[in-house]
Parts: structure tokens; C-alpha cells; sequence
């Protein structure tokens, strides 16, 4: 039993000092080369990406990136991404694919930018594509959402061959605000909103929506950097370990069919079809 | 299930009839868009296509296909899929039960087998009457099995689109939908298949940002609001007020985003002409 409250986790998995996607890049990652823009139109800061190298083997690894300072937090639009973050997201992974590298993600965000001009370039067909594509990859896929888990803009690096989860983090259709404010009219009833929708990692590991939980440092991921850091650590390298027994195309149906199966209790298909 | 299937019949019966001025009556219906009134006989005639604005106002998925596909080529599939309630939300089964009996749908989605012009696809249609057809598990179940049974049957795929976006009650599930139809018509497409995405009036969230932005072919209603975030939400976070015409099928042709905007009694005709352009996937 987990000693804070689904409540408690959501403002933990918010706090500023948890380590995000840079920091794991530097700690667990070595010549790690950035990779930049769209090729389309812009550079968003808040997808971090790029080629590094992973206990000695290359991979590409992506992220959201809050940013650390005000500065950074307004450059990364405090880690809310546009859709020239998902597509340069979308261009990595083609590439990861291309090397036959495996993609390493790292989730942390409130959601994607849900601006004017984010609408204007399109915000949700820069997701679908960066779901379409992520769910046919040749090659292994994990990704770890350390922090806050927010809506479709967090799903569309997570559709991976094994979803971990550090202990404290959340993941969730929309923010509890969002949530209260859309089914009870009511954002300040946020708090009660946590409670329901089922949004820790561990109830997440019960649903069969997450594969793993990662044990955080006494006190939170937030208070130990090292601790947390060798818990990714040792969790990749497991996880790796298992998916590069599979093959390109076995790797792409076990994603297909891992997230294919999300959404229990329904009939099996009809069995006289027309 | 049978009481549901003779409303719906005697609804449609009722409306040709209304269309062939069999049927006269003095109602008068509002716009939702222009707020004008014009007589309900007006707007069936139109198929519910404001006569003053021409605002195409949400109709339910049977009287859309009823619309569309060639007479008694109808025939639906995965009838029997019914919703879960996988976060045990409170009140959510009473809400489904109570929409059920109001709509005769089990969830926001009607999957069927057609013909347009003679020419075979399949068909999933949106309900904006259940629940503003906001994607749970059996509208992603329904959807993926759609394009499964179009990869299997070799046939190409029409979806119309209106949805509020991801289906709250059911949370993270609701999201995960996001991802199966995604990877469901990716892999429809990849065999080769055909997919025509039709927005409708209202498609926001998590639908946008799936199944309904992958088509091979992008068409829209007039004037149906697409977005990822909805008006409000934008509204909110940027503190000002958005321009007229914003996110509107018509400003996403402009941006690159659709191939045609089809008014309502075109999509016959258009889809006819896809079909017919796409048989024998483009082989001479
Ligand atoms: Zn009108």
C-alpha cells in the first residue's frame, strides 16, 4: 500500500524538482547529440531529442522537457508540446527505425499546447500520425513516464513495447482539473477527481495500461536524482534485454497487440460476419 | 431490441414520407447556429441543413447512412458491442442504460456493411446523441474491428467523424482508444487499403487527434468545428477570443488539412466517385 493519496501523487508527480527528460539523458545516456526541428517548419524545445548511446549501444531517445528555470519553462512552454515537437518526434523515431536503433522515451507533460497556433498547424493530426507510426515500429520501444502523464499529448510518446511508470507518477485522460471542470462543471473539485479516475501508477499497473512500476527513493524521485536515476537504469536494461530477442515485425504486432487489447469486459468479435 | 429497431424503421419511414409531402405538419424547428426558425418540413427536406444558414446540424448515424448507401444494402456489424465501465464510475452504467432506451444505441458508434453507387465499403458512423459520441472502449473496439473487418474483406473504409472527444467516464481506457484505432487503421492502410475520413460537426479531442485525422482522403461538412482542444479550452488559455471561422472545416481547408468540404446531399456522389477511382486499388 502506497502511503500517499492519489492526490498527494498528482502534486508530487508535478514537482518541479523531479528529475525530467534532460536530466535522465545526462545521467543515464553518453554522447548524446540533439537533434533539432521539424523539417517542416519550427523547432519546439518542448520535445527534447536525439541520438545517444545506451550502456555502449546506440539509441534514439525523445522526451518532454519542462525546462528547469522560468526561462527555460516559458522557452519549453513548460513542457507543452506544438505539433512541430510531435513531428520532429515522428522524424527521430522514422530514423530510429531507418538504424535500427531502439527509442528510449521519456513522458512527462501536462498535455499538448492547446493554443491557436498549435490548432492552426494541427495539434491532432500531429498526434495521430505520431501514434500510427510509433504503433508500427521495427524496432524496441519503452517508454517511462516519470512525472505527469497528461492526456493524448503524453500518450503520443508512450505508445510503446513496454509502458513503465516511476512509482509516484500519474497518467491520465485529462488533468484531474480538466476532468472535474468537463463532468462536474467544477475544476476546484479536482481533488475528488484524482480519487476516481484511477491514475496512479499503480492502479495503472492493474489495468494492464503500464507493464511496470519503478520503485521511487524514499521520499520521491525528487529527493534522490542517483537513486531514481539507477532505478531507470537497471529497468531499461532489462526491458531491452527482453525486446531484442524480438524481432522487427514480432516487435510491431506485440505493440499492436498489447494496446489492441486496452478496454476489457467486451464481447469477442461476432462470429457470423456478413 | 426489437422495440428499438421499429422506432428507428417508423423514424425513417416517417421522414420519406415527410420528403415525399406525404406527411404535412406545422413544426417549426430553431438553428442552432443562426438561431432563426424555419418549419421542421423545411429542414428534413434539406436533410437538416438550416434553409436560412445552411449550418449541416449533427444528425444520428442510421439516418446518415440511410442518406448515403444504396437501398437494402445496409447491413451492421458488431450490433451487439455494448460499453464497459471500467473505472466503476458512479452513475455511469444508469447514464448508459437511460441512453440506451432514449437512442436505441448501445454506445456512440454504428458499424455497418454498404453499398454506394454499387460499389462495397465498410462504415463506421459517429452519434453525437450518445454521449456527443465521445470515444469509450466500444467505440474504439467498434472502430478498430471496423477496419479489421475492412482488411480482411479487401474493402475500403468510410468513417464520419463527431465526436466531444475522449469518454471522461471511462478515463485512461478512453485514452487508450486513442492508440488502438490509430494503430488499427495504420495497419489497414498498410495492406493497402483505402480510408476516407469524414468530419461532421461537432470532432474535437481525442477522435481528432486518432482515427479521424489518418484518412487517405480528408473531407468535411461544411462548417464542422475540428480541433484537438476545444474553442473554450483555447479561449482559456490564451485570454483572448478567437476569430470567427476558427477551427471551422472551411479554415482547415485553407491550412492544408482537408482535400474537399462535401455538403451533405454531395456525399453520395463523392464517395461514389472515390470508390469508383480506387477499385482494383488503382491496377488497370
Ligand atoms: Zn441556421
Amino acid at each position: 500500500m502506497s502511503r500517499y493519496t492519489p492526490e498527494e501523487k498528482v502534486k508530487i508527480a508535478r514537482d518541479p524538482g523531479r528529475p525530467g527528460t534532460a536530466d535522465f539523458i545526462a545521467a543515464l545516456f553518453t554522447d548524446f547529440f540533439e537533434q533539432r526541428g521539424d523539417r517542416l517548419c519550427g523547432e519546439d524545445p518542448s520535445i527534447l531529442g536525439g541520438i545517444a548511446r545506451f550502456h555502449g549501444r546506440p539509441v534514439t531517445v525523445i522526451g518532454h522537457r519542462k525546462g528547469k528555470s522560468l526561462e527555460e519553462n516559458l522557452r519549453c512552454n513548460f513542457g507543452m508540446p506544438s505539433p512541430e515537437g510531435y513531428r520532429k518526434a515522428q522524424r527521430l523515431m522514422r530514423q530510429a527505425e531507418k538504424f535500427s536503433r531502439p527509442v528510449i522515451t521519456f513522458v512527462d507533460t501536462p498535455g499538448a499546447y492547446p493554443g491557436k497556433e498549435a490548432e492552426e498547424r494541427g495539434q491532432g493530426e500531429a498526434i495521430a500520425q505520431t501514434l500510427a507510426l510509433m504503433s508500427a515500429l521495427e524496432v524496441p520501444t519503452i517508454a517511462v513516464v516519470t512525472g505527469e502523464g497528461g492526456s493524448g499529448g503524453a500518450l503520443a510518446l508512450a505508445m510503446a513495447n513496454r509502458v513503465l511508470m516511476l512509482e509516484h507518477a500519474v497518467y491520465s485522460v485529462l488533468s484531474p482539473e480538466g476532468f472535474a471542470s468537463i463532468l462536474w462543471k467544477d475544476a476546484s473539485r479536482a481533488g475528488e477527481a484524482c480519487g476516481v479516475m484511477k491514475l496512479t501508477a499503480q492502479d495503472l499497473r492493474r489495468g494492464g495500461i503500464v507493464q511496470g512500476v519503478l520503485r521511487e527513493p524514499e521520499g520521491g524521485a525528487h529527493t534522490n536524482w542517483e537513486a531514481a536515476f539507477r532505478t531507470v537504469d537497471a529497468a531499461l536494461v532489462k526491458e531491452l534485454a527482453a525486446l531484442d530477442k524480438l524481432r522487427g515485425p514480432a516487435l510491431a504486432r506485440q505493440r499492436y497487440e498489447m494496446f489492441r487489447a486496452m478496454g476489457q469486459g467486451l464481447p469477442p468479435a461476432g462470429r457470423e460476419e456478413p | 431490441m426489437n422495440q428499438t429497431f421499429s422506432r428507428r424503421r417508423d423514424r425513417l419511414l416517417t421522414y420519406r414520407a415527410m420528403r415525399e409531402g406525404k406527411i404535412t405538419s406545422s413544426r417549426r424547428t430553431g438553428c442552432p447556429e443562426c438561431g432563426e426558425e424555419s418549419a421542421s418540413l423545411e429542414w428534413e427536406r434539406g436533410l437538416w441543413v438550416c434553409p436560412q444558414c445552411g449550418f449541416h446540424r449533427p444528425i444520428d448515424a442510421y439516418y446518415r447512412l440511410a442518406n448515403i448507401l444504396d437501398p437494402g444494402s445496409f447491413q451492421e456489424l458488431e450490433e451487439g458491442l455494448s460499453p464497459a465501465d471500467p473505472l466503476s464510475f458512479p452513475g455511469y452504467p444508469a447514464k448508459l442504460a437511460g441512453l440506451e432506451q432514449s437512442t436505441g444505441l448501445r454506445d456512440a458508434a454504428v458499424a455497418a456493411l454498404g453499398k454506394v453507387d454499387g460499389h462495397k465499403a465498410v462504415f463506421a458512423v459517429l452519434d453525437s446523441r450518445f454521449l456527443m459520441g465521445s470515444m469509450g472502449t466500444a467505440v474504439g473496439e467498434k472502430v478498430a474491428r471496423a477496419a479489421e473487418y475492412a482488411a480482411r474483406k479487401k474493402l475500403p473504409l468510410i468513417i464520419f467523424s463527431a465526436s466531444g472527444g475522449a469518454r471522461m467516464q471511462e478515463g485512461i481506457f478512453s485514452l487508450m482508444q486513442m492508440a488502438k484505432t490509430a494503430a488499427a487503421i495504420r495497419r489497414f492502410q498498410s495492406g493497402g487499403g483505402l480510408y476516407i475520413s469524414c468530419f461532421t460537426y461537432p470532432t474535437t479531442g481525442g477522435v481528432t487527434a486518432s482515427f479521424a485525422s489518418l484518412g487517405d482522403i480528408m473531407l468535411s461538412e461544411p462548417g464542422a468545428l475540428i480541433g484537438f482542444a476545444g474553442p473554450r479550452v483555447i479561449e482559456q488559455t490564451i485570454k483572448e477570443q478567437l476569430p470567427e471561422g476558427f477551427q471551422r472545416a472551411e479554415y482547415l481547408l485553407d491550412h492544408g488539412f482537408l482535400d474537399r468540404i462535401v455538403p451533405r446531399s454531395q456525399w453520395r456522389a463523392v464517395l461514389a466517385q472515390l470508390l469508383a477511382l480506387h477499385e482494383k486499388g488503382g491496377r488497370a
